[in-house]
């Protein structure tokens, strides 16, 4: 690697860490500025990433991610039960779980491809999420879900002080987990993890990973064994699921099974085609706006609507209303599915592409030499 | 005995809903070539057929309530009622197995629209793209129903004389004890029967000769001069009205709720994916074998030596045949070997 590629890549990580971490500045404006939305964000960010890792790269098209993200859950919720409330062994724990179940699903998922290895990874997320529900109860607690009670042993804690009054709060060396602090960790987490994508994006390892998604019989003529790369990125990738879980039941400890549910896993397929599968911000423009919008739109419901058409006279306001009603609060998801379809129609490179074409038609009509709109098609 | 009887029929009849649901998925994979994940919300559509068809039977009006002299009450009777006195009500009665003649002109109609409007751009896209698509477009199926029919299970009535269960316990010589829910019996007997139209259908009539020879080579016949994919419309709107049909007749046995579809379609891509792709007699023999595996897994005296397995034994039953049989039961050779 030269210097300049590492160069590029210091400058990248500096401008992104501002940006990241002055997120409740410039999210505050638009009313995203608060905590709960703000660790969202950061959370969903980790997983989308690590989705692209295998989704943008590979090729490989898991409906069962959401697997992963419940396992990290309850790992570190187990970890504060067990062994203290302090967060880094949790994260660390769940990574670790994470990534074992990954490469057990991923050595059986990945002997097939295409739409068999979707179909296989959906197999087992509904086989997980079922088996938390059922058998695993013990380990699970069933629909109630996984957690936190005074009784709870906390080995490590009570090595060095006596059980307190209440329910203790998540901490790291004493500072606690829940607001601001919790989406600075959370934010340092992402970094950290962004840089770790980068580093894969930009490297010969994630070289042939794209090689494996434009032809894979070629790369194996071509003398290399792909399995291994493929088991490789489909672990790290649940590895930064089940950090994303783990970071999940940081900022609020608890877990449940719905989690793993594979529509779970289809939101996270959503948003990284939203923003751009297989570039290095897409995943994160996509988690931003849906989960940006999500919070908007849910909180929207038919008297905000009326105040907001309230310009228009009356019929027309009424048919606005009714028209758009079914769009905002709890339909939500019907605004999501119809974005989804558009997006997949028209647009199968997200909105990175969208801004690709967008700056090429701009560069176009700069240059008069070239009619504008050639270059869009390509 | 008995025990094993009851469940191979509970077998059956679940095996029934899956083969339908798998028989239209597989024929528009063999057909068109298209991954199509709505097709559970095309089941659930047909399920809130049968509701909305009730829905219409019983518009009521309010009428003042004799039976009731001590203050005004009111009740809500149906203008079927109405006017047509005794036959009204026994028509609202039947209103489940009538609500057919609204299932399959809607099904049939969403289904050719679909496939016109969505489907028919992704003929050339990757199976991923079309996977993508599809399942959008369920979340929208799915969300409009739920806005229209709110979140909550309906209940579906079957019509009173089939309510009750059947004592076949005594028609085949067993214990008398054992019964069997008239309405189940129905089903398995409906899904057989629309199970042997379809293939009757492909096997005897000239467009079903069209359609099997497209699904072997799709270019060739184009080349006859026959438009496919004028016949391929047709066959993604027969697939919609099989689903439909198989969810129609399964409101009485699961109360219709906006997101039944999902948890179908999960199973259902299993059960064609273990029958083999593009295979339609590996769909049904898959479906009907998944089925009976389930419900016999579901017995307690299996439970308790492997707890759990009623839960999971579709999926490692996939996973197995996945691993040990790639192109499934009854896959032909070529159809989607990667």
């Amino acid at each position: 690697m030269n210097f300049s590629e590492t160069g590029n890549n210091l400058k990248l990580m500096l401008i992104f860490s501002a940006v990241i971490l002055t997120m409740p500045l410039w999210l505050a404006p638009i009313g995203a500025g608060y905590p709960d939305l703000l660790q969202k964000f950061v959370i969903f960010g980790i997983f989308a990433i690590g989705y692209n890792i295998l989704f943008g790269l590979t090729g490989y098209l898991s409906f069962g991610h959401a697997v992963f993200l419940g396992i990290g859950s309850y790992t570190a919720v187990w970890s504060f039960k067990l062994l203290t409330m302090n967060v880094l062994p949790a994260i660390l724990l769940a990574t670790i779980m994470a990534g074992v179940a990954a490469a057990l699903i991923g050595y059986i998922s990945l002997r097939r491809s295409g739409i068999y290895f979707s179909i296989l990874t959906l197999a087992f997320a509904q086989m997980s999420y079922n088996l938390a529900y059922s058998v695993l109860t013990p380990i699970t607690n069933g629909e109630t879900g996984l957690q936190l009670s005074q009784q709870d042993p906390r080995i490590i804690d009570r090595a060095f002080s006596t059980a307190g009054e209440g329910l203790p709060s998540t901490e790291l060396f004493g500072i606690s987990m829940s607001g601001y602090s919790g989406f600075y960790f959370c934010a340092v987490v992402l970094i950290i993890a962004f840089f770790f994508s980068l580093k894969i994006f930009r490297s010969p390892f994630g070289m042939k990973l794209q090689a494996i998604k434009s032809n894979q019989t070629r790369m194996k003529y071509t003398g290399f064994n792909t399995r291994p790369y493929l088991m490789t990125a489909f672990i790290i990738s649940g590895m930064y699921a089940g950090l994303a879980g783990a970071l999940m039941a940081v900022t609020d400890p608890l877990a449940g099974a719905e989690r793993m549910q594979w529509t779970a896993s289809g939101e996270v397929v959503l948003m990284t085609i939203l923003g751009g599968v297989g570039t290095l911000f897409g995943p994160l423009l996509g988690v931003g706006i849906i989960k940006y919008f999500e919070n908007i739109f849910s909180a929207i419901n038919e008297e905000t609507l009326h105040h907001l058409f309230s310009f228009l006279p009356g019929f027309l306001e009424s048919l606005m209303v009714t028209i758009t009603a079914p769009f905002v609060g709890e339909g939500w998801h019907l605004t999501l599915g119809v974005l989804f379809m558009v997006i997949v129609i028209f647009l199968p490179g997200g909105i990175m592409e969208g801004m690709d074409r967008i700056k090429k038609r701009f560069r176009h009509q700069g240059d008069d030499n070239d009619p504008p709109g050639e270059g869009v098609d390509q | 005995m008995d025990a094993i009887f009851l469940q191979l029929l509970n077998g059956l009849d679940k095996g029934g809903a899956y083969a339908l649901i798998a028989l239209g998925l597989t024929l528009v994979f063999g057909t068109l070539g298209v991954v199509n994940f709505a097709h559970g919300a095309l089941f659930m559509l047909g399920a809130f057929c049968a509701v909305t068809f009730q829905k219409l039977l019983t518009i009521s009006l309010k009428v003042r309530d004799t039976s009731i002299t001590f203050f005004e009450a009111y009740k809500e009777q149906p203008y079927l009622e109405i006017w047509f006195g005794e036959l009204g009500s026994t028509i609202i009665d039947w209103a489940l197995p009538l609500s057919i003649l609204l299932t399959i002109p809607v099904m049939l109609l969403v289904g050719l629209a679909m496939e016109r409007g969505l489907i028919k751009h992704f003929y050339k896209r990757t199976h991923a793209e079309q996977i993508l698509v599809t399942f959008g477009f369920a979340i929208v199926l799915q969300e409009i129903i739920r806005h229209f029919f709110g979140a909550n299970p309906i209940p579906t009535p079957a019509p009173d004389i089939v309510s009750g269960s059947a004592p076949i316990g005594a028609w085949l010589g067993l214990s008398e004890s054992l019964v069997y829910p008239w309405w189940r019996i129905i089903y398995l007997l409906f899904s057989i029967t629309v199970i042997t139209l379809v293939f009757a259908f492909l096997q005897l009539t000239t467009f079903g000769m069209v359609v099997r020879a497209g699904m072997q080579d799709r270019e060739m016949v184009a080349m006859l001069g026959i438009n496919v994919e004028r016949k391929f419309t047709i066959v993604f709107g027969l697939a919609a009205t099989v689903a439909g049909l198989a969810g129609m007749m399964y409101a009485p046995i699961l109360p219709p709720d906006y997101h039944m579809g999902m948890d179908f379609l999960v199973l259902s891509f299993v059960v064609v994916v273990v029958g083999g792709m593009g295979s339609l007699p590996g769909a049904v023999a898959a479906g009907f074998l998944l089925g009976i595996l389930q419900s016999f897994a579901s017995m307690n005296e299996i439970k308790s030596i492997l707890p759990g397995i009623d839960q999971i034994i579709i999926y490692l039953v996939a996973v197995l045949i996945l691993l040990t049989r790639p192109r499934g039961l009854m896959g032909r050779k070529g159809v989607m070997e990667e």
